[in-house]
């Protein structure tokens, strides 16, 4: 078991972090990393979050994860603050004996990171002007798929 | 009772701060009775916390819903859904 997760202002290294969880002995990692848009006239956009709470969060969330496919190993990287499009924001990783695990795991981490990590997010246009960002019906139904009954 | 009461993205913006510690008036024992007090302060706090369907909210850092109790938690937090991710 080894879970590694943060809430930080700093951009990470993917590379780094894939590499770690190749050394766990698995036969497969999968990941996905969220990017701060381009286009529609945006400068930059801000996240917002409360830290601890995050890390809370982030923790509840990738053990369910570990739990549910007996992962060798689970990576939640999610930044804050101001970024620039092409900036990357969030990163989920896993580690499994094999790759179906894997990449289901995956999407679990990124539906629920997105519905249940507290971060919010504002687009910062060029002229300035500032729009918060609504919860997606669809990502709450991305999320309530992987709902036990 | 002292609760620390924070608030997040557009909640934060119309209240005018990010957090405050308030004494919570005795008889108010769940969630929905703290916003419904804040509300009651009218300006920023009635704009932001006026309409329950908007929000949500985290009891020491487990989101909880309207109803539930307070029970000693020491910190409120109130925000719109998240959008992280």
């Amino acid at each position: 078991m080894s879970l590694r997760v943060a809430a930080q202002e700093a951009d990470f290294d993917v590379g780094a972090e894939l590499a770690r969880l190749e050394s766990l002995g698995g036969g497969g990692v999968a990941s996905f990393t969220g990017v701060v848009r381009g286009g529609d006239g945006l400068a930059a956009l801000y996240l917002e979050t409360h830290p601890a709470m995050a890390v809370r969060q982030l923790e509840a969330i990738g053990a369910e994860a570990m739990a549910r496919w007996s992962l060798l190993g689970a990576t939640l990287l999610h930044r804050h603050g101001r970024l620039a499009p092409g900036a990357r924001i969030v990163l989920v990783a896993t580690a499994a004996r094999h790759r179906a695990a894997a990449l289901e795991a995956c999407a679990f981490l990124i539906d629920w990171a997105k519905t249940r990590a507290p971060f919010w997010k504002q687009e910062i246009g060029a002229d300035g002007g500032t729009r918060w960002i609504e919860a997606r019906a669809e990502d709450d139904s991305a999320a309530a798929r992987w709902l036990r009954r | 009772m002292t609760l620390t009461i924070l608030y997040f993205a557009w909640v934060r913006e119309k209240i005018g701060r990010d957090g405050e510690a308030l004494d919570v008036p005795a008889g108010i024992m769940d969630v929905a009775g703290v916003v419904g007090w804040l509300a009651s302060r009218g300006g920023g706090y009635a704009e932001a916390l006026g309409d329950l369907a908007r929000l949500r909210y985290a009891l020491d850092q487990a989101f909880v819903g309207p109803d539930a109790p307070l029970d000693g938690a020491r910190e409120l937090a109130i925000f719109p859904p998240v959008t992280g991710g």
